[in-house]
């Protein structure tokens, strides 16, 4: 199986996002967050960029009246 | 308004945008019956004509931005890839969600890509496109989307790490 440095995980990581994953990719991300912290807190945050870019339109609406 | 100027960049062309919305919606393109909100149908609609728009840009001036290149990252890790500053975990990011501050944070940051960095970064992730949509749009492989997405989240957390978690 393939070892990852961040660096690869950072990269594969922003991909799950956008297109489904290979077993192998899945496996591998899986090992590296078991042992990576940084790279745990770093996928979190780019779950978190998603919910933040859809908050942004919602949040648009409401200072204007209906 | 500004939420069409945050994804085109262009005031003239985000405004063309707008009109053309509502343009499309008082000449009745797309059925308002049975919508349960009229911001919600409008800004549909909007979104349609913010597409169009991106596309009509993306013909007329490619932008040598998208070239894939994303060695500009090299400097947080080391010669083994590792990072030479882990990440650490954000405080009470939901929290975050619900302040206007932090909002013009994430504005302030998005303004701060290179245009067609953030303009693929909102297609994504506010319109919610499918990266084949987007790769058609664009004219681009979906090996250059996912550079591009790469870079901007990249980017975006470096930016909201500095100008709002670690204030």
């Amino acid at each position: 199986m393939m070892r990852l440095s961040c660096k690869e995980t950072t990269r594969l990581l922003s991909q799950g996002e956008d297109r489904k994953l290979s077993f192998g990719e899945r496996a591998a991300l899986r090992l590296h967050l078991a042992i990576c912290d940084g790279c745990r807190n770093l996928k979190a945050q780019f779950k978190f960029l998603r919910l933040a870019a859809k908050k942004l339109s919602q949040e648009e609406g409401e200072d204007e009246p209906t | 308004m500004r939420y069409a100027t945050l994804q085109l960049r262009d005031a003239a062309v985000a405004e063309d945008a707008v009109q053309e919305a509502l343009l499309a919606a008082l000449a009745g393109e797309s059925n308002f019956a049975g919508r349960s909100n009229l911001r919600t149908w409008l800004t549909g609609i909007l979104k349609h004509k913010i597409v169009d728009a991106i596309r009509r840009q993306s013909r007329e001036r490619p932008s040598p931005e998208l070239e894939s290149d994303s060695s500009e990252f090299d400097a947080l890790f080391d010669k083994r890839g590792h990072w030479e500053e882990a990440p650490d975990p954000w405080e009470q990011p939901e929290g975050a969600l619900e302040q206007k501050q932090f909002l013009a944070a994430l504005e302030r940051c998005l303004e701060a890509l290179p245009e067609r960095t953030a303009q693929v970064f909102m297609m994504r992730e506010h319109l919610g496109l499918d990266t084949s949509e987007i790769c058609k749009e664009l004219r681009i492989t979906a090996t250059h989307l996912w550079v591009i997405l790469h870079r901007a989240r990249m980017a975006l957390r470096l930016c909201l790490e500095s100008n709002w978690f670690r204030k």
